[in-house]
């Protein structure tokens, strides 16, 4: 009757005649009476795969998304996903494995960790990686926490220039831990060096950078910033979009101290803001600092090369309230789903994709310039995003481009009023000059 | 399970590819063009190159060195190892829900949002509680936040006093460290030996400087804590609050509601009661219920029903603020949708009262070969002090290990800490009662070889694809990436 | 002339003026099983009595070390800090820290060789 539960009613009899009770209900005996729930819940009943799928159908059916051209980003891109992707993450053995604490018959997934630590480490050019965290804003906050660890200090320096739900996430994170948040005002949209040296001191435990920052500019003073952040004995922590580490200098030729990140990029769809991941990388000498857990590779009984979760008394289950954090569950799967996107593009593709990407919104950005009455937000040197403004609200302009099929991008108001005209647009490679001409040809034609 | 030990580095060949993006369309300008050149890398991150054929077959030798739910038996206590209905993969799958972005705006995502909305009531309605949030990622982080907001709301009435959470001992590790991560101060109190609280002990602990209380019901030894009103009342009236860790809520689905006991905030692990896969360690999802009074707290942003349609409000200015980038793991809590949809309110009772079933079942089966922790009836799983040491002497660590050669994996060992030589079993009701058999067998079968040929045991695993491995060796010298040989 | 000490907490403290050289007993070594990382604190930093001054690992479990008495770090055995197993091998001779002593009178609270014995067969 339900296709989950094994057991029949005649099973039932049998099971409790074996051990020596008459009834179920016996079990339950125990919950006193006033705790019961005497009635039924307030739920529909069971329904079948049939039912269901019509009701699902029904609902996402409410949703557009699918069929329009999609111009979104701020940290989530749309991307070609190769098929294979969805092939391996289907195989049960992988899905529907518990974390590998029984290592002998956990292979498969530690190896899948321990191959994800070398790839992260390769693209971040940092010498120590993680097994993944939840997603790229509590990684920032994951980060933070190292930085206070490691240096004693109670306070955290950010640019006002990243992702804003990063910051509301690492504003939550510190406030509960009683440390200190201190957000420096940008540069025409950019992290200056001397902006920095108005707020870092002897007090200051860490410096986040975000590059490409969240109007998708490239950040241009990071080695100044780097070294500024080390002369005062504070940890830099870089956090960075993966696909551009394609073309991009990574984290570790700035030198970087934490390298981290939002992993949807890598292969993982847009699923309404998750389940994504956030990768986390470091120089050796924090890897005892680092949350979360990570793979080593070590040698069995007989010799064979063999993988198991190591430094373990860093977590949760050993060092309780001591522990480096209290991530237990993480993202693995979509961390597998990364590991077969990067090694499916492989060195080249990653490249490909990423200068694909950076000169595709380049020609978008340049048709708007040149074609229509919009402007860039900040005309300095951008990635693969960009913000664009005019005299018309952003949302009218959101509106057109919605009746042509097209998601234009995000009203940069969430960043404050002065953007209220303001659009942030995203190109991946995944968009064609079809689609971009048509894009140009609606905000020409706007009033 | 064959042998299979390449690492995916050693496939690659530069000249080979997986995947292939179509050709530019527009013109071709040089990265240099429009980008600084400081801000460019020498050289492509080093990522290997191989054949998709190569690509699909590394995964799929890999998998077969797994083992899945869909492989066998998983009694892991405390993990709630049931099967992953399939249906919910496929419905997580629909490109109508997959392919929409975060930031699109609420009338293009109303289906999206309806979901919520409607998992939010069902998950009030299981757990008792007035409001949840989907945001928490996992159910460590639904702790955490559970926490903050009990600092939140005491904050709120000028009480900045209450600093110290009370956890009993024989709760999970994550409570402790997610009573740090929300800068709180941990206070841990010795439960009586059948792992019921201790009042004595509780009453002694309360005070003015008690943020609240967490508690798992039924507990780690799978007991249901009977005392609990009282110990509701006596945290309440001492102006604490009281957490329930979700953990264990496959017991009571039905039957009984954490809301209904005194709780105030309430997690669940979607990824444990309500059947979305483990993925090898995630994602999961673990929402977060409280009661009316703490509403105002709960994260931003939520859906709110506007007329006819839905939207998300950030109009809550108690709120803590964000814990994750957006909504939570959608694509998750999506397939727990499903399954409750699919066991209606009938399904998911029966679910809990055959989780108890079978739990019972294969305790009392085991009660002449191993001690009881507590010799009463359990609920959804319940604990093991190790084999009865009046047949043979074997440490808990090689009973588990022997259990892989007979092909299931093994119970949770040495938890909760509170019992000696622990096996923590947990059958869940999806399993048949052939295959408790074959589990019971296994178990019993152990212990007569652990009396009659020890070293068999102490030896094992003998048919697994790696043997024992050398942790010492890996966390004396940690190689934690792979690198290619001089 | 030096003098040995040991604590409840299984560290032992071998005295020689106004300096003291602090490690782990060989019961507590045997009690941890295999190490596999030390952390020791930095030079001149000043400890009480009874503050965790560092910790030592094994691979499922993770120990404070307890300061038996107040003082300022001297030195550390960074010999350790590679071959943590060094203290399995033999702990009385792989020390971990040398320490000024602030306050000799703390001494007293500490055991005798024979009172750590029979306090460890207790336990």
């Amino acid at each position: 009757m339900f296709p989950y539960i094994a057991n029949t009613p005649q099973d039932e009899k049998d099971m409790l005649k074996a051990i020596g009770f008459n009834s179920i209900e016996e079990f339950f005996e125990d919950i006193p009476k006033e705790l019961r729930l005497n009635r039924d819940l307030n739920l529909k009943p069971a329904m079948t795969e049939a039912e269901i799928k019509v009701h699902m159908e029904k609902l996402g059916g409410k949703n557009q998304g699918k069929e329009l051209v999609n111009f979104l980003g701020g940290g989530v891109y749309d991307r070609h996903i190769p098929s294979v992707i969805n092939h391996v993450i289907s195989r049960s053995e992988f899905y529907t494995a518990y974390t590998p604490y029984q290592p002998e018959i956990s292979q498969g997934t530690l190896q899948v960790i321990f191959e994800y630590q070398t790839l992260i480490t390769n693209l971040t050019g940092m010498d120590v990686s993680n097994a993944s965290l939840y997603d790229g804003a509590s990684a920032v906050a994951e980060a933070a926490f190292m930085a206070v660890d490691k240096t004693r200090n109670k306070e955290i320096i950010v640019p006002d220039n990243i992702h804003p739900n990063t910051l509301r996430v690492l504003k939550t994170y510190l406030h509960f831990k009683d440390l200190e948040l201190v957000v420096v005002p940008t540069n025409e949209g950019t992290f200056s060096k001397a902006a920095l040296e108005e707020k870092i001191s002897e007090n200051t435990a860490g410096v986040v950078v975000q590059n490409p920052n969240f109007f998708g500019l490239v950040e241009d003073e990071i080695e100044e910033i780097v070294e500024l952040t080390h002369k005062n004995k504070a940890l830099l922590i870089m956090s960075v979009d993966p696909i551009t580490l394609g073309v991009l200098k990574s984290p570790g030729d700035y030198g970087a101290d934490i390298a981290v990140g939002d992993g949807q990029s890598l292969g993982n769809g847009l699923n309404f803001g998750g389940p994504y991941f956030g990768f986390l990388a470091a120089t050796k000498k924090l890897i005892r600092k680092m949350p979360g857990r990570i793979a080593g590779q070590t040698l069995d009984k007989d010799g064979k090369r063999g993988f198991v979760l190591t430094l373990q008394t860093r977590e949760q289950h050993i060092r309780r309230e001591k522990a480096t954090s209290n991530i237990c569950t993480n993202q693995a799967l979509n961390a597998l789903a990364a590991s077969v996107y990067m090694v499916a593009l492989g060195k080249k593709g990653i490249a490909e994709v990423a200068t694909q990407s950076a000169q595709k919104a380049h020609y978008l950005y340049n048709q708007i310039l040149e074609k229509t009455n919009f402007k860039p937000v900040y005309d300095k040197p951008f990635f693969m995003e960009f913000g664009i403004t005019s005299d018309i609200p952003a949302a009218k302009g959101k509106e057109a481009l919605l009746k042509e099929g097209i998601l234009g991008g995000i009203e940069l108001r969430i960043c404050g009023e002065q953007f209220k005209n303001a659009l942030l647009v995203a190109v991946t490679e995944k968009r064609t000059k079809e689609e971009m001409d048509q894009f140009v040809q609606v905000l020409e034609g706007l009033k | 399970m064959k042998t299979y030990e390449t690492l995916i580095f050693e496939l690659s060949n530069p000249d080979r590819r997986a995947f292939e993006i179509p050709k530019v369309d527009v013109p071709e300008e040089s990265l240099e063009s429009f980008l600084p050149k400081g801000a460019l890398r020498g050289e492509a991150p080093e990522l290997p190159q191989v054949s998709q054929v190569d690509l699909m077959r590394h995964y799929t030798n890999l998998s077969n060195r797994n083992y899945g739910l869909d492989t066998g038996f998983y009694p892991l206590g405390s993990c709630t190892m049931k099967y992953n209905p399939k249906i919910n993969e496929d419905m997580a799958r629909l490109p109508n829900f997959t392919e929409t972005h975060p930031m699109q705006d609420d009338s293009l995502v109303q289906g999206n949002l309806e979901l919520m909305d409607n998992l939010d009531q069902m998950l009030c309605e299981i757990t008792g509680m007035d409001k949840m949030t989907l945001q928490p990622i996992a159910g460590s982080h639904g702790e955490m936040l559970g926490l903050m907001l009990m600092k939140a709301y005491h904050a709120d009435k000028g009480d900045h006093n209450r600093k110290k959470i009370i956890v009993p001992d024989s709760s999970h590790g994550t409570n402790p460290a997610s009573v740090a991560m929300a800068g709180l101060e941990v206070v841990t109190i010795e439960s009586k030996e059948n792992g019921e609280g201790d009042l004595d002990a509780l009453q002694e602990a309360m005070g003015d400087d008690v943020a609240g209380l967490m508690l798992t019901n039924p507990n780690t030894l799978g007991l249901f804590e009977k005392q609990i009103q009282e110990i509701a009342k006596m945290v309440h009236e001492a102006g604490g609050l009281l957490y329930y860790d979700g953990a264990n809520t496959n017991a009571i689905m039905g039957i009984t509601r954490p809301g209904d006991m005194g709780f105030d905030i309430v997690h669940l692990n979607l990824h444990k009661t309500f059947t979305t896969p483990h993925g090898g360690g995630g994602p999961g999802s673990g929402p977060v219920g409280v009661k009316e009074r703490l509403i105002p707290y709960l994260p931003v942003p939520f859906v709110e029903k506007k007329g006819a349609g839905y939207k998300l409000s950030y109009d809550a200015p108690k709120s803590v603020g964000k814990i994750s980038n957006y909504y939570g793991n959608f694509g998750i809590y999506l397939r727990a949708y499903v399954y409750i949809l699919s066991m209606g309110y009938n399904g998911l009772k029966r679910a809990s009262e055959v989780a108890v079933l079978n739990a019972n079942y294969v305790m009392y089966s085991l009660k002449d070969h191993f001690k009881l922790a507590v010799d009463r009836p359990c609920k959804h799983e319940f604990v093991l002090a190790g084999i009865n040491t009046d047949i043979a002497e074997m440490p808990t660590v090689n009973i588990a290990k022997r259990l892989l050669d007979y092909g299931h994996h093994p119970p949770t060992v040495y938890f909760p800490l509170i019992v000696h030589e622990a096996l923590m079993v947990e059958p869940t009701e999806t399993e048949s009662k052939e295959m408790l058999d074959d589990f019971i067998e296994a178990m019993k079968a152990i212990v007569e070889e652990s009396k009659n040929d020890p070293e068999l045991v102490k030896t094992a695993p003998h048919t697994t694809p790696v043997r024992k491995l050398d942790e010492v060796g890996a966390a004396r010298n940690p190689i934690v990436r792979w690198e290619p040989e001089e | 002339m030096s003098e040995l000490f040991f604590t409840k907490k299984h560290e032992w403290v071998k005295v020689e003026g106004d300096h003291a050289t602090i490690g782990i007993s060989d019961y507590a070594q045997e009690q941890l099983g295999d190490i596999v990382f030390i952390e020791l604190p930095e030079v001149d930093e000043d400890f009480e009595q009874g503050d965790d001054f560092g910790v030592v690992e094994s691979v499922k479990a993770a120990s404070d070390l307890y300061m038996p008495i107040s003082g300022k770090i001297l030195e550390v055995n960074e010999e350790l800090e590679d071959a943590p197993e060094l203290v399995n091998e033999d702990a009385m001779e792989n020390w971990m820290i040398k320490v000024e002593i602030t306050n000799k009178k703390e001494l007293e609270d500490l055991l005798s060789e024979v009172q750590y014995k029979d306090f460890i067969e207790e336990e």
